[in-house]
């Protein structure tokens, strides 16, 4: 069964300026949402299988969508996250069987390799609460340049019976990043870490 | 006098809302750019000049939201704008976007008027036949607010503002802005009518004054 989904979110959030200071390029963080219908609403499921193919689903249509609004080729994309709220009749675990088992491996071909783990979060919610979704370098978790979140917030979800899931891409780290750590030009790439 | 800091899209598709799936769904868009307000802190008793250089800043945001929202220029049709003021500035600052950020959809979507008699309130627009794109008035709404503030935009009709389908609004609000010394001037533009739009009123298709009413 595909998703149910309700509706489709597409934000970019361009940063230009910080504290009277160019940001050049301009950092540019993407967020897809979707807002579906959470098929174990309201009971207990010991499998969870439906949610997993959901996963996967939406790791390659959000990782596609957030990809296409900064406009980028997979390569060029830097870091990336993902997170959902779980409507009221839904739980925690409900998240995570969208989260983790299958949505990363489409998510990291949207945005080619992808080396490092993709940082997460949820909650349960309801309609309006915002998540803080996670940013990391997508090939090297250690770059501290791009340690950052971004706001995902859907006015009207998720519902009871919904789950609002994010998926974050940026095509930059933080605007003006000065504290140090591991550069970008020092990722070797292979153990996700540095 | 104008310094863009941010700029904030959004763009959602809606299928349905627990009715029947929609054969093409609702498109809505809104662009947010995040500036610094050059009056904030003090009152200004001439803050005219900040409006007209407005102008271009709304006509490539138009742009920018059109190209967002990927859909066919003739689909966009309703539209709305707001402005969210810091919380050192007043209100009437957001108040300069009246015009430039009506101005600027307005012309992107074919808007035929007269651009000098649109700046001095003095348009009339009483004509019969389709005289252009983009009749009706702009539908705005604006506060001062503190980061991350929400604003609900008003959306009507670009061509008679009485199209009781497409009566709607977006939520908008950028998350840590405006600060204190800001601005987020915004613009909103749609494909039409709510998704399961069942009360009635006037349609696009009976519009007949081409007055920007009805």
């Amino acid at each position: 069964m595909p998703a149910d989904i309700r509706k489709l979110v597409v934000q970019v959030d361009e940063t230009r300026k910080e504290q009277g200071q160019a940001v050049e390029p301009p950092t540019r963080r993407a967020v897809a949402i979707a807002v579906i219908a959470n098929p174990y609403a309201g009971r207990y499921s010991e499998n969870l299988d439906e949610l997993i193919a959901i996963g996967e689903e939406l790791g390659a249509l959000l990782g596609g969508k957030a990809v296409k609004a900064l406009g980028i080729e997979p390569g060029q994309a830097h870091s990336y996250g993902k997170a959902a709220i779980v409507g009221e009749g839904g739980e925690l675990e409900h998240a995570a069987a969208i989260l983790h088992p299958k949505l990363g491996a489409p998510l990291r071909q949207a945005v080619e390799k992808g080396a490092a783990l993709v940082p997460s979060a949820k909650k349960r919610g309801t309609l309006g609460t915002a998540i803080d979704v996670p940013l990391g370098h997508k090939d090297a978790a250690f770059v501290r340049s791009h340690f950052d979140a971004v706001e995902a917030r859907v006015s009207d979800a998720p519902r009871a019976g919904e789950i609002v899931v994010a998926v974050a891409v940026t095509d930059s780290g933080r605007p003006l990043p000065r504290i140090g750590g591991l550069q970008v030009s020092e990722i070797e790439g292979k153990d996700g870490l540095r | 006098m104008i310094d863009i800091r941010r700029v904030f899209t959004q763009v959602e598709h809606i299928h349905h809302e627990f009715g029947p799936r929609a054969a093409e769904p609702l498109v809505r868009g809104a662009i947010a750019a995040v500036l610094t307000n050059p009056f904030a802190g003090r009152y200004e008793p001439d803050i005219l000049p900040m409006m007209e250089l407005l102008d271009p800043v709304g006509v490539d945001m138009a742009h920018r939201l059109h190209a967002a929202m990927d859909v066919p220029l003739e689909k966009i049709a309703t539209y709305g704008k707001g402005a969210i003021v810091g919380a050192a500035g007043e209100l009437e600052h957001g108040a300069l976007w009246h015009v430039p950020g009506g101005y600027a959809m307005r012309e992107l979507l074919g808007w035929k008027g007269d651009r000098a008699a649109y700046k001095a309130g003095t348009v009339d627009e009483k004509k019969t036949g389709q005289p252009g794109n983009a009749l009706s008035i702009v539908p705005s709404t604006k506060k001062v607010g503190p980061p991350g503030a929400t604003l609900d935009v008003p959306l009507t009709n670009i061509n008679a503002s009485y199209v009781r389908g497409q009566f709607d609004a977006i939520e908008v609000r950028v998350p840590g802005a405006p600060a204190a010394d800001e601005i987020v001037f915004i613009l909103a533009m749609t494909t039409g009518y709510r998704v399961h739009d069942r009360v009635g009123g006037l349609r696009a298709e009976n519009i007949s004054k081409w007055d920007g009413l009805r």
